[in-house]
């Protein structure tokens, strides 16, 4: 019984609704997911011109496997609900709520997409959610948001926005947001969705960039939202399995045939005991492996 | 009219020339005829021994020139030449007219040509390519003949068969002495390797030297001899250094340039060429500058050696040169002051005429040793057709360069473009100007990922499939420009009136330009 294959959201671009060229040729760069945003990155008096290009966008191009995000409003304001009503339309793998502070704020999205939903003749639960946290209520309802919906595939730290309500700023080794971090980073867990990182706004500072990277892999995140191109690449080099990391899970579950072949309880490797969380991780890494496209992650069952 | 082996209807005369159209890549041989000279013997005693004329009038004067002549230069200078216009307008001084003008190449700076079409002082043209306003102005129909446009090869060629017989080439060198000795690599304003000039120097009738270095007899090293040159003049300046790449040096930091350039590089690891020994030629502009650096860092981690570089050689190229990483350097032209000064100390960096360069007919060029070259177009067809010279308006706004010479020479020809050019497809169902025959092009790059020519290279795709890039169809291509840009509407075209002939490397016609209709 092979599983089901693992979906790598590594890197999320944003990509403005305001630079239809950027919209146009966005797959090109290998981004997991794209975020087209209409939020933050989109003047006030460019909102709609912005919707309309990300319907047209989302309708007519082919984004071919790369999963398709859009950043609406606030679901509590005018343009938030106008978003919606036009971009669920256009049916986008996920929409993504900024600003989310607690549960009430999913499920006011969920009844109104499951509104569009039923009007427009899609199955109901087409669309799916994602969260991004920006401020303390947000993270202290952590748990409860992670778990307010089926629709919902993970939550994103929303760093800017949220070291401002903290009283400080964003600093190289991010210790302002370790506590944030980890308490979205649990709730996620607890359910088994994804845990997004912030964006890392110096695109020029290549190397800050990758020891951010690096931090939030080891804490445990799936992924990072990028704001350029030139990120994609790094986040994916150190989100990919090493070649060391999949020798050894290899050798893992050929130690497990082995036992198995010979009726032994235990199960060891270079003298070392095999115990489940091990054999858990390895099969991550044969998965992700499979998803980064380095080998073919059904010749091992997983 | 004519139909050629790439469809394209060609009349039978033009500029009271009989043209021949082209048959195929090497179908013609050359004319049973000796290489052609306007060179007359020329008589100069020891007491002769300085050529120095005071200023541009005495030296155009000195070599008689008349109504009706042929003028070249060079452009060595690119977008920092400062030499075309001072002597066009020491001419216009002196009411010569009718002028035929034949520089290697123009560039955007060029642009006042234009006043000196509408005087009359040039009445005809025939270059490399054309740019800017000259390129407008040619293709709104300035001129009343078309301008003869030829690969850098191909002019060579045509000088020696007689058919571009240049009676005063006014040349920019960085250093001369008084006799006419003459270098691009050192003085105040190098060009580095002067392969176009070279050329000139040899086969115009009458030779001026211009320089804004005199040096003391003998200057050397020695790229134009004394015994080609008539006489030297000395101005303030001949041109400017720092925009001969103009900023095209610089590594591009714009993504889609950087994904073209590493995919550029992918099909070079994989194509089976990239082993010890290989050969490559890059040319200059973002992505194969950014090539050349990708390139690098995999002959370094690989410890893969190239015998030779070729062509229009910038910094990036010369480095590897100087690690050891590229073993000689075939300099046909500098395209920075780096790789221009570089020329100078190192007897493995080699200055080389365009003659030797890419003469179809020269009894072996260097691109016939060339494995690997890198290539760009503006738009290319199904057939792999590329059109060089005429932008989405129609307008001349390219040069041919070595383009043609090297796609037709090399064992891999790359041609490396994006798909869409902001809202215009670059992968068409047919291109404006055939500039590059499709069977001279193994495949092409893109952002999105590569078409392989499997008719020229059959190998290719199976070698490729390793690589991890995508392998589209030239026609999957196509359509997948036309989603994201719809089809343009086509060109409007008087057909009564050719602008321009383009020249394949053999002479025979591979296509013409016409007048664009104003909107």
């Amino acid at each position: 019984m092979v599983a089901e294959k693992i979906k790598l959201r590594r890197t999320m671009m944003y990509v403005s609704g305001s630079s239809p060229a950027n919209i146009a040729q966005a797959t090109i760069y290998g981004a997991d997911s794209l975020m087209f945003d209409l939020e933050d990155s989109v003047s006030v008096n460019e909102k709609d011109a912005a919707r309309f290009v990300i319907y047209h966008a989302l309708k007519t191009i082919d984004f071919g496997d790369t999963e398709t995000v859009v950043r609406i409003n606030a679901i509590n304001t005018e343009t938030g609900h106008q978003d919606l009503e036009a971009i669920v339309r256009a049916k986008p793998d996920v929409i993504r709520l900024p600003k989310t502070s607690c549960a009430q704020d999913v499920w006011d999205a969920e009844a109104m997409i499951a509104k569009i939903e039923r009007n427009i003749g899609f199955k109901e639960g087409t669309i799916k959610l994602m969260a991004a946290l920006e401020d303390p209520s947000g993270i202290l309802n952590a748990r409860e948001i992670a778990k307010s919906s089926k629709r919902l595939i993970g939550m994103a730290i929303g760093a800017e926005d949220f070291v401002t309500s903290m009283k400080t700023t964003r600093s190289p080794l991010g210790v302002e947001l370790a506590t944030a971090r980890g308490l979205l980073l649990m709730a996620c867990r607890e359910v088994g969705i994804y845990a997004l990182d912030t964006v890392y706004s110096d695109i020029n500072n290549d190397e800050g960039f990758l020891e951010e990277v690096k931090l939030i892999k080891q804490l445990g995140f799936d992924g990072k939202s990028c704001i350029h191109p030139r990120q994609i690449k790094p986040i994916h080099q150190v989100f990919t399995p090493t070649i060391k990391e999949i020798d050894y899970a290899i050798r893992t579950f050929g130690a497990i045939q082995e036992a198995e072949e010979k009726h032994s309880g235990v199960i060891a490797l270079n003298g070392k005991m095999i115990d489940l969380p091990m054999v858990e991780r390895a099969r991550r890494v044969i998965r992700l492996a499979d998803a980064a496209g380095i080998l073919d992650g059904g010749a091992y069952g997983c | 009219m004519l139909t050629n082996a790439v469809n394209r209807n060609i009349p039978e005369k033009i500029n009271n020339k009989k043209l021949i159209p082209y048959q195929g890549e090497f179908a013609l041989s050359p004319a049973d005829a000796p290489v052609a000279s306007y060179r007359k013997l020329k008589k100069r005693t020891p007491d002769m021994g300085n050529k120095i004329q005071r200023d541009l009038t005495a030296a155009i004067r000195s070599v008689g020139l008349k109504d009706g002549m042929t003028i070249s230069f060079h452009h060595g200078f690119r977008d920092g030449d400062l030499t075309v216009l001072p002597v066009l307008e020491a001419i216009r001084a002196l009411g010569i007219k009718n002028l035929t003008l034949a520089p290697s190449s123009l560039t955007d700076v060029h642009d006042p040509v234009v006043e000196f079409i509408k005087d009359g002082t040039i009445t005809h043209l025939e270059s490399s390519g054309l740019r800017g306003k000259l390129g407008k102005a040619v293709s709104e129909g300035i001129l009343e003949n078309p301008v003869v446009l030829r690969t850098h090869g191909d002019r060579v060629r045509a000088i020696q068969a007689g058919e571009l017989n240049i009676d005063v080439a006014f040349l920019a060198v960085a250093s001369a002495d008084e006799y006419g000795n003459a270098t691009g690599c050192t003085g105040k304003n190098i060009c580095g390797a002067l392969g176009y000039a070279m050329v000139d120097a040899k086969y115009a009738a009458n030779v001026v030297l211009i320089t804004d270095n005199l040096v003391s007899y003998p200057c050397s090293p020695i790229s134009i001899d004394q015994s080609d040159v008539d006489c030297v003049v000395v101005v303030d300046q001949i041109g400017d250094s720092a925009l001969i790449g103009k900023g095209a040096a610089r590594t591009t930091r714009d993504p889609k340039q950087l994904l073209i350039a590493e995919n550029t590089t992918k099909v070079i690891e994989y194509s089976g060429l990239f082993v010890e020994g290989f050969s490559v030629q890059t040319g200059v502009g973002a992505v194969p500058i950014a090539v050349t650096n990708f390139l690098g860092e995999r002959m370094r981690t690989q410890n893969i050696h190239a015998a030779f570089a070729l062509g229009g050689i910038g910094a990036a190229i010369t480095r590897l040169h100087q690690e050891g990483y590229i073993q000689k350097i075939l300099a046909v032209q500098s395209f920075d002051t780096e790789a221009s000064a570089a020329l100078c100390n190192d007897v493995t960096h080699i200055e080389t005429e365009t003659g030797t360069y890419a003469n179809i007919f020269g009894n072996g060029c260097c691109i016939n040793k060339l494995d690997i070259c890198i290539l760009s177009a503006l738009e290319m067809d199904t057939h792999f057709n590329c059109n060089i010279l005429t932008g989405s308006n129609g307008e001349l706004r390219g040069a041919l360069g070595g383009g043609p010479d090297c796609a037709g020479a090399a064992r891999l020809s790359i041609m490396a473009m994006p798909l869409i050019r902001g809202r215009i497809p670059s992968i068409v169902d047919e291109v404006n100007t055939i500039c590059t025959p499709g069977t001279s092009v193994d495949c092409v790059v893109t952002e999105y990922g590569v078409a392989v020519n499997t008719a020229r290279n059959p190998d290719l795709t199976e070698r490729l499939r390793k690589s991890g890039l995508k392998l589209f169809t030239m026609q999957q291509l196509k359509e997948m420009a036309e989603r994201l840009t719809g089809k343009p509407e086509p060109i409007q075209y008087n057909r009564d009136k050719i602008v321009a002939v383009v020249e394949y490397r053999d002479g025979s016609i591979i296509d013409v330009v016409y007048q664009v209709l104003p909107e």
